[in-house]
């Protein structure tokens, strides 16, 4: 574009009277910058106008400064150029500063504070979860064990069974176990709850016996001893028994009874 | 110190910048804002605002956008109209005349302490009728091209190019 003409458009004066659009004011701008023949009409239509305007002027108000600066409670003194103003500001910039630290330290260790607290809970929930199931297994523990009570009470109260008190021998006077047969079902219910733990890599084992002649027969060893809470335990019994003994023998049981290991021993009594 | 700098540290809130800035532009400002209310107090009074408001939005301004002078110009016009249109100006308004410019230039006693005085009463002085409305229009009261060109009934095209003789006819008057 030919420079000359585009100053002679008029553009520039417009631009100065702000009379031209925002598109138009930087294609001006943009002009002003590369060409400086433009810049220098600008300035010189700029100074007319201010000139110009300051001419109506019929009253001098370089005092009026005062009252702006108050105002806005501003300060010219001299003390160091404008650091007046500039420290205030500093201030301000330097807490706001301050403040952003803060709320991030604040925010970093709350963070930090609920990813503890979450995984504190989570580790919580595991373990209540661990004690439902413990729970739940008690429950049903207990309800078998209520099942294997209300069964042996019913058994118990069977017209036919037949109880067997064994009493304690040479080995352990103290001990005593009851033995309920049951001919019908060929079972027998054993109650040792009056028999001491057996030794470790020892138990008891349970012997079915003909007096004459003397003739033992093995029902099977008691394994689970310890881990029996009610110190019941069932049997296969399809033997005429005509007494029942409990010897202690090295764990997995022996062929015949020890004697010496007697711990109980009863006499089926020789009814009905 | 460059104009650009004194802007800068305006913008950065530099008091001392704002006070040479002040100094540069208040007879312009006054002049313009008391043109348009035509009572030497409400002037001052909105000159204030004037500046206040620059001061306070001064970051709004960039280069981009138009000359600084102009920038302040536009406030000081829309505070003045402002002014004119709010009902407390209404009841104590006067007389209104396009010609208030020239009048009030004539008639500035005030002047006569300004440099260019001369220049400028001879300037008003011969000033071509359209040259006083169309100068108003566009400068002291910030009508668009369009508002202008309908207002004083000239085509379009004309607003540029005779706004642009009758300001080159101040320049010559005030040798700039």
């Amino acid at each position: 574009m030919d420079i000359k003409e585009y100053i002679a458009s008029g553009i520039l004066e417009l631009y100065v009277a702000g009379a031209l659009s925002e598109k138009e004011n930087e294609e001006v701008y943009a002009m002003m910058l590369k060409h400086p023949e433009v810049t220098k009409e600008v300035l010189s239509i700029e100074n007319a106008i201010t000139t110009l305007a300051a001419s109506m002027a019929n009253k001098d108000t370089s005092i009026i400064f005062e009252a702006i600066k108050e105002e806005l409670n501003l300060t010219t003194d001299d003390v160091g150029e404008k650091e007046v103003k500039v420290v205030p500001i500093e201030k301000r910039s330097k807490i706001l500063l301050y403040v952003g630290w803060a709320a991030a330290i604040i925010f970093g260790a709350g963070l930090v504070f609920s990813m503890v607290l979450k995984s504190n809970l989570e580790s919580e929930i595991e373990v209540v979860r661990a004690e439902r199931e413990s729970l739940k297994e008690q429950i049903y523990e207990a309800n078998s064990d209520l099942t294997a009570a209300n069964e042996l009470l019913s058994v118990l109260r069977t017209k036919d069974i037949i109880s067997v008190p064994l009493g304690g021998q040479a080995v352990s006077p103290e001990s005593y176990a009851k033995v309920y047969w049951d001919k019908k079902s060929n079972s027998i219910y054993l109650d040792l709850e009056g028999l001491p733990e057996p030794p470790p890599g020892k138990v008891y084992q349970v012997w079915s016996l003909k007096l004459n002649p003397l003739t033992p027969t093995s029902l099977g060893t008691i394994d689970e001893f310890l881990t029996d809470a009610d110190k019941v335990f069932d049997l296969e019994n399809a033997n005429e028994s005509e007494a029942f003994g409990i010897t202690l023998e090295p764990a997995g049981g022996s062929e015949s009874p020890t004697l010496e290991q007697l711990y109980t021993l009863g006499v089926v009594a020789s009814n009905p | 110190m460059e104009l650009e700098v004194l802007i800068e540290k305006f913008q950065k809130k530099d008091a001392r910048a704002f006070e040479s800035l002040y100094e540069m532009y208040n007879d312009s400002i006054f002049g313009v804002v008391n043109n348009i209310v035509k009572n030497d107090d409400i002037a001052t009074e909105v000159m204030q605002d004037v500046f206040i408001k620059a001061w306070n939005k001064s970051e709004s301004y960039t280069s981009g956008k138009g000359r600084f002078f102009t920038w302040l110009l536009n406030i000081a016009r829309n505070a003045a109209i402002d002014k004119v249109r709010s009902k407390s100006f209404k009841n104590s308004q006067k007389n209104l005349d396009v010609d208030f410019f020239v009048h009030s230039i004539e008639t500035n006693d005030n002047l006569d302490q300004q440099t260019n005085a001369i220049g400028i009463k001879k300037y008003v002085g011969k000033l071509a009728e359209k040259c006083k409305k169309i100068i108003d229009f566009i400068y002291f009261k910030g009508y668009t091209q369009k508002e202008t060109s309908e207002t004083l009934e000239i085509p379009l095209g004309t607003v540029k190019t005779r706004n642009r003789n009758c300001i080159n006819e101040l320049r010559k008057a005030l040798e700039v």
